[in-house]
């Protein structure tokens, strides 16, 4: 008994303080991976019984609806581009670097709840689809997360309301650069060390600003939904509401950023960058 | 008893596989903090019946498994799950002859015991603290210890396990 309540709290606390059990973590959790496989089974079931069971008007219309989101979002995307190449131009001009240009893979998170006291999801892309840690982890509509752990069939992904993770982000109106973290617990993001009198109002738009070089700088995180004067805090409470879809995502973009080479390649050969994004 | 020794033993990793699956499985939004916990409630129940081939160092290998599984700290769950083990294979002969309902208060206080060790975990490694619907599960599981220890008694005994 002491000698197993001694191992655990060694482990604990080597777990805890370092990386070193992170090759151990991953060969046990390949062995495992089956038993996540199975518990995702029915809901998997579940959800391929539905889409069967959707009848022909369902699918018409569901169609129609996508035909008509894809016009728009390419006319939107013709824009897009021209700007795309005006801005590179004008930061030519001023001589600054920007990256552009990321490659996305698309996973499915699978069903199964982890432990309740993290904000975290498993998806079912690991190592072999080139998955590695610390990739950034979005959703249709924003910063989701990133990855933590991998092993070949599946990966962790952390996500950005976890109490232990924070990114960097800036105003999108302004440019105020501050850090979101996590709170754990609820959904929100809390600013950090946001001076009094700093331009920031409700309603605001906080995206990545790639300081952290883990996230593309430019993805939107997080809508500024509070902004407080607290009196015994030295800086103003300011919490954000996530936009991407936390709890309700079924699919994850996991992005590579390019380097300026491969985005050449990605932006001519367009046969060969096949789920490159321009 | 090495006749015995052989017989049905495949009965408790299952039962261990099983409540792990149960830990991971997903529940709707609501039910989701009140899930029990298997795997805790399987270790004492065959600490409880079959303390010779059941002990603590199995409870810190399943405590282990479950750790990997539900990607927590390592440690975190074997820890709590070895030092109940650990009081259930002390006691078992005394609390074998109880009553149904007192062995379920006993499991109860064993369960409360091992999620404050859990709470001490998360609290010592800087984690958020759960709020009071944490301590909820126990409960359910005092509800759920008799109808445990009935059904894995009949099927301990279909496969000479016990």
């Amino acid at each position: 008994m002491i000698l197993a309540v001694a191992c655990a709290v060694g482990l604990l606390v080597a777990d805890h303080r370092s990386d070193h059990l992170d090759t151990v973590r991953s060969m046990l959790s390949v062995v495992v991976y089956p038993l996540h496989l199975a518990v995702n089974a029915p809901a998997a079931y579940v959800r391929t019984a539905r889409e069967r069971m959707t009848d022909e008007a369902q699918l018409r219309a569901a169609n129609a609806a996508l035909g008509r989101e894809n016009l728009l979002l390419k006319a939107r995307l013709q824009q897009f581009e021209s700007l795309e190449a005006e801005n590179m131009r004008l930061r030519d001009l001023l001589g600054s670097s920007f990256s552009v240009g990321e490659r996305v893979l698309i996973a499915e998170i699978l069903s199964v709840d982890l432990t309740p006291s993290r904000q975290q999801v498993m998806v079912n892309k690991g190592t072999s689809s080139g998955v590695f840690v610390g990739q950034p982890v979005l959703d249709a509509n924003a910063v989701m997360g990133q990855v933590i752990r991998t092993n070949p069939f599946s990966s962790v992904v952390l996500l950005i309301t976890d109490a232990d993770h924070a990114l960097p982000v800036e105003v999108n109106r302004n440019g105020v650069r501050s850090i979101a973290a996590g709170t754990g617990l609820g959904q929100g993001l809390e600013l950090l060390f946001i001076p009094k009198n700093a331009d920031i109002r409700e309603g605001d738009l906080l995206v990545t600003s790639g300081m952290g070089e883990r996230f593309p700088p430019g993805y939107p995180v997080a809508r500024v939904t509070t902004v407080r004067q607290d009196p015994d805090n030295p800086f103003m409470t300011v919490v954000a509401e996530p936009n991407a879809r936390l709890d309700r995502s079924r699919e994850v973009l996991l992005v590579w950023t390019l380097n300026p080479q491969m985005q050449q390649q990605a932006l001519t050969g367009g046969g060969t960058a096949r789920g490159a994004l321009p | 008893m090495s006749d015995a020794r052989a017989r049905g033993g495949w009965l408790i990793p299952c039962s261990l596989l099983l409540a792990m699956l149960l830990m991971i499985l997903p529940m709707p939004a609501g039910a989701d903090a009140l899930r029990p916990q298997w795997v805790a409630l399987m270790t004492l129940y065959w600490c409880l019946t079959v303390p010779e081939r059941y002990g603590v160092f199995s409870a810190f290998a399943a405590g282990l498994a479950l750790d990997v599984i539900s990607g927590s700290l390592f440690g975190q769950h074997a820890l709590g799950l070895s030092v109940i083990a650990y009081a259930a294979v002390e006691l078992h002969q005394r609390v074998r002859i109880f009553p149904l309902w007192q062995q379920a208060l006993f499991a109860v206080m064993l369960l409360l015991v091992e999620r404050l060790i859990n709470l001490w975990v998360l609290g010592a490694t800087g984690q958020p603290m759960p709020s009071l619907v944490y301590w909820a599960p126990t409960c359910l599981s005092l509800l759920l210890w008799p109808w445990l220890s009935v059904i894995m008694n009949d099927i301990g005994r279909r496969v000479g396990l016990i």
